[in-house]
């Protein structure tokens, strides 16, 4: 009898220490691909106030998202000439990006820019500058910054700012509660 | 609690939040938290809607108490007890 009951509290020992290595962790890991400002400012929303919920916040930068986070006063070093086409023709930082609908050649973003004064809604740049406060981590995907032309050297200075590939986001993001696609 | 209970209530801490929008309210709420000690009650005034509900769920998360809210003209205020 006695024997029995240890078994099962064994067994149950077991089934609890494999539940705990599959646990998620408050956090949430994020996909930035877009590079228009509604998205971008979604994508920041979402992250700050998951820091507020007390979690543990993981962006991932890649594609159109990483122009936002070029620095308009830094000057890339040596590229190559198509490089250096193709990173003039992509917007240069939070002030360039445009509205993904109802931008009518800057007309709408003005706009949506004078409302979101006018309604005390933060700024990109804000947004940007407490996510660093707040310990957001910001991964730069490696492989699409230097495709769209792009170098390290003309990033904006972020406190936890780094460089990975598509690796490290899928690390993050398996032990994640949250993972989102912006 | 009712509205009468909650005007009474003299708060420890108050945070005017009034002055921005979504997240705003909810960060600065998660930051005078820590300055108070458990069992401190803290007034959040807010004039964005969406804060009316994530208050009550950051609190219920953070096992702080959500007294309840007082509507004033133009804001709100949300009263708290820290856990």
């Amino acid at each position: 009898m006695e024997l029995v009951a240890e078994e099962k509290i064994l067994e149950l020992e077991r089934r609890i220490k494999q539940l705990e290595a599959t646990k998620k962790k408050d956090q949430l890991s994020m996909v930035v691909f877009s590079g228009e400002l509604d998205k971008l400012l979604a994508a920041m929303i979402i992250a700050t106030g998951a820091t507020a919920m007390d979690m543990e916040v993981k962006l991932f930068f890649t594609f159109w998202a990483i122009s936002a986070l070029r620095d308009k006063e830094k000057r890339a070093k040596k590229k190559e000439l198509t490089s250096k086409m193709f990173g003039a023709m992509l917007p240069k930082g939070t002030s360039d990006v445009k509205l993904s609908k109802m931008n009518m050649a800057g007309a709408g973003l003005s706009m949506l820019k004078s409302l979101m004064k006018k309604k005390n809604v933060a700024s990109l740049d804000d947004l940007l500058k407490t996510a660093g406060e707040l310990g957001v981590e910001i991964n730069i995907c490696e492989m699409s910054m230097d495709l769209m032309g792009l170098s390290k050297d003309e990033m904006i200075d972020y406190p936890d700012l780094n460089y990975c590939g598509v690796g490290t986001y899928l690390a993050d993001a398996e032990e994640s509660a949250i993972q989102l696609f912006i | 609690m009712s509205q009468e209970e909650l005007v009474a209530i003299q708060a420890d801490k108050v945070v005017d939040a009034r002055g921005t929008a979504c997240p705003g309210p909810l960060l600065a709420a998660k930051k005078a938290i820590a300055e108070i000690t458990s069992g401190q009650v803290m007034e959040v005034l807010s004039a964005d809607e969406g804060t009316k509900k994530d208050i009550p769920k950051w609190a219920t998360k953070k096992n702080h108490e959500y007294m309840g809210t007082v509507e004033e003209s133009g804001f709100f205020k949300i009263y708290l007890r820290k856990a």
